[in-house]
């Protein structure tokens, strides 16, 4: 019995060695994604589908928003159809790395550990803060307040562990925003912790007026879209770099902020502004 | 110990896709190990309520009242064609309404029933509609002479149950119990979906915080369920074997 276990052990993690082998291949450009697209004529992009109004489903169904439009953009600029496939906080790099999806724009905050696995190229299109959602009867007023006190949270979120560990809160993490909100309803925990923006779209739609945005947004974090690692430096992650610079450039995500009803960022200003062509008037 | 430590930090340095974090990490190991054990209490406490439900159940499947008989009928279709997934949710989300709460600060209503608490009871509720049905089919392969021999002794019907026709059953239905409650072991990894912090919930916060760590966690999710149902599966044929009645064909 022991030996028929020991062997299966043996023979699981052999069948695991070759994904570390061929994890990383610097060197040459192949461009096996982007020609993978243009052969095909479609551009899969992995985009949220529960993070109003940066990536949603609409009344009919469909996936719409902010990054949705940007997505519209790169298929319609590399002259290609679009498919969109919904992706979670928690599996949205791995499905990146295992090819199923092409592109990632998904509400993802740029950390160290993040560009080791998948490929994330600057300028970063977008930033956001860490603050809590919480009622207004409670009246919290510092992070400090948070110690010893449940609060809710989403599986995927880099901050959970920050505020778990600087602050002390108990962290009861679920695996949707939806059970993550409706827990906070439910008098579960005394706060959701996520991003300032999509905390401030949802207090603005007029569903949580008994609740409010208290405290001061910490460690700002910019956001970043990702090409699978291979891609980094070669056309599709050159390409991608391009995309965004435009974007600042000519305004349209500022122009995307506006049309999406998002709380105008001082980011995209400042970057708009760097980003100015000497030429124009 | 220092020395293992050093060797998965090694590692890392070498294969940065193999971070096994919580060998040399402390606050990691912590979360693997409470998780371990939060899988271990839950897998024990559904597996004791889910055979007793599964008794109980089965027990008043035989009953003459044809009321009490529907009742377990019900449950047991409920139970046993709805998702464990759906039923969690549902128990957790919508039956946590109505359990009285209590406030520690005036706004929180911290339910009676915990998460933890909603699991057990969601879990062992669906493990025992399966456990009623295979204990049913033990009894049913208790020959009617074996019954009418005990009542003619003068054993009344709990009586004829708990002697003579409960014991003979166990045996016949071991081998699919041994199935269903190793079923039931890798389901409680779905408590994940009600922020039970087992070994899956710990495991998904270890590697979304450090995305290196995936594949040895993943690997370490692998052999814990192999251990842990391992040792319900020797336990439970040791137990079979303890049981047998020679002759009896079982």
């Amino acid at each position: 019995m022991m030996s028929r276990l020991l062997k299966t052990l043996v023979a699981t993690s052999i069948a695991f060695v070759p994904m570390a082998a061929t994890a990383d291949g610097h060197g040459k450009c192949t461009n096996d994604t982007w020609n993978k697209v243009m052969s095909r004529g479609k551009l899969v992009v992995g985009v949220k589908a529960d993070y109003k109004p940066w990536g949603y489903r609409n009344s009919s169904g469909e996936i719409v928003g902010m990054e949705i439009d940007m997505a519209k953009d790169v298929a319609a600029k590399m002259g290609v159809d679009l498919e969109l496939v919904a992706v979670q906080s928690s599996n949205r790099m791995q499905f990146l790395e295992q090819g199923k999806i092409d592109l990632m724009i998904a509400t993802m905050s740029d950390r160290k550990d993040r560009r080791e696995i998948v490929g994330i190229v600057g300028p970063n299109y977008y930033t956001s803060g860490t603050n809590i959602m919480s009622p207004k009867a409670l009246g919290l007023k510092n992070w400090e307040d948070l110690r010893g006190k449940p609060v809710c949270g989403k599986q995927g979120a880099f901050y959970n562990q920050i505020v778990e560990e600087r602050y002390g809160a108990k962290i009861i993490a679920f695996t949707g925003n939806a059970e993550a909100k409706q827990a906070l309803r439910d008098k579960k925990c005394i706060a959701w912790v996520y991003d300032d923006s999509s905390i401030g779209s949802d207090l603005s739609s007029g569903n949580w007026d008994e609740f409010e945005m208290p405290l001061n947004s910490e460690d700002d974090n910019p956001w970043a879209l990702a090409v699978p690692s291979k891609e980094r430096d070669c056309v599709f992650g050159r390409f991608m770099s391009g995309m965004q610079y435009q974007w600042h450039q000519d305004g349209s995500l500022i122009e995307l902020e506006k049309k999406w009803g998002i709380q105008p960022t001082q980011y995209l200003v400042n970057y708009n502004e760097r980003m100015k062509d000497w030429l124009a008037d | 110990m220092y020395l293992i430590a050093e060797f998965f930090r090694q590692l890392v340095e070498d294969y940065p896709r193999w971070n096994f974090i919580w060998m040399y990490e402390p606050v990691q190991q912590e979360k693997v190990l409470s998780g371990i054990w939060m899988t271990i209490q839950l897998s024990v406490a559904c597996l004791f309520f889910s055979v007793i439900i599964g008794i109980i159940g089965a027990f008043l499947q035989g009953s003459r009242n044809a009321i009490v008989r529907m009742v377990v009928q019900g449950y047991i279709q409920f139970f046993r064609n709805t998702p464990p997934y759906v039923q969690l949710l549902f128990f957790y989300f919508a039956l946590g309404q109505f359990t009285p709460t209590y406030s520690p600060d005036g706004w929180l209503e911290v339910p009676i029933i915990s998460n933890v608490g909603w699991a057990i009871i969601s879990l062992s509720f669906f493990a025992g509609a399966f456990n009623v049905e295979i204990f049913r089919a033990g009894i049913e392969a208790v020959p009617e002479s074996t019954r009418e021999a005990a009542s003619s002794l003068g054993f009344s019907r709990a009586q004829t149950f708990r002697y003579i026709v409960f014991p003979l059953a166990v045996r016949v239905s071991l081998p699919a119990l041994n199935n269903n409650l190793v079923n039931l072991v890798k389901t409680t990894t779905q408590a994940f979906g009600i922020a039970v912090p087992e070994l899956l919930y710990q495991s998904v916060t270890i590697w979304n915080d450090y995305p290196s760590a995936l594949y040895p966690t993943m690997l370490l999710v692998f052999v814990v369920y192999i251990v842990l149902v391992g040792v319900l599966v020797m336990s439970m044929n040791g137990w079979e074997r303890q049981m047998r009645i020679p002759g009896y064909g079982l």
